[in-house]
């Protein structure tokens, strides 16, 4: 029988759990979107839910009562100002758990948990973009630069024909009169 | 304590073991673009869930 049991233990010890929770939840008011597996989503969900809730109403308790669960100021001043403002008079359901499929390695179930009021805005920078818009412009760059490399290296060899030059004259200027030839 | 008179030859437990199947993954298609999709999950190619861009792929 399932009766009265509630949640999900998310494998970990009381503390663990405490501690895991109030990373997630920091990590979600701080990015509004985070990448995470099924279970952790769900087991975030109803504690964000009630931060948020609380967080509409800005008072002194409310905060240390905030800061009871979330060990992180910066991510305390956004809960109470900026989400709290854009939430406004949504009256619950504030996060959306949309699953991706399984993990790679362990066949864990993944899901991503974004704040509902900032679903649009969190997309329009997205850090992946920008890695592809590297990725065109590197292989240029790398192709300057093992120019660049080649020509330092043949300096190299002229620069150590030279000191050898010292010791063996004729050799070293056949040897350097070869390098210009290449 | 009652025990098996006899051991289960290997062909009684190969055939016990036919009915062991791995299944097809019932897929859908992605009402953004056309790709093959599990059914309640975002589209791993388009990145789109119920019309909405959820994340945007790598490639």
């Amino acid at each position: 029988m399932r009766h009265r049991v509630k949640g999900n233990k998310i494998g970990r010890t009381a503390s663990h759990r405490k501690a895991t929770l109030s990373s997630l939840a920091t990590g979600l008011i701080l990015n509004k979107k985070i990448k995470t597996t099924d279970a952790k989503a769900r087991a975030l969900r109803p504690l964000i839910e009630g931060m948020i809730t609380r967080a509409k109403v800005d008072s002194v308790h409310n905060r240390r009562i905030i800061s009871e669960s979330i060990n992180d100021k910066e991510a305390v001043k956004t809960l109470f100002s900026e989400i709290a403002e854009k939430v406004g008079d949504r009256p619950g359901g504030y996060t959306r758990i949309v699953k991706l499929g399984k993990r790679q390695g362990d066949a864990a179930d993944i899901a991503i948990i974004e704040l509902v009021d900032f679903s649009g805005s969190v997309e329009k920078k997205p850090v992946k973009k920008r890695t592809k818009k590297e990725e065109v412009t590197t292989p240029v760059k790398e192709t300057e630069e093992s120019e660049i490399k080649d020509a330092e290296v043949i300096e190299e060899t002229v620069v150590e024909t030279k000191e050898e030059s010292t010791t063996e004259a004729d050799d070293t200027e056949s040897s350097q009169q070869e390098k210009k030839d290449e | 304590m009652p025990n098996p008179k006899r051991k289960w030859s290997k062909s009684r437990r190969d055939k016990r073991r036919t009915h062991y199947k791995a299944s097809a993954p019932a897929l859908s298609t992605c009402s953004n673009c056309g790709e093959m999709k599990l059914s309640h999950r975002a589209c791993p190619s388009c990145g789109y869930y119920a019309g909405k861009s959820i994340f945007i792929p790598e490639s």
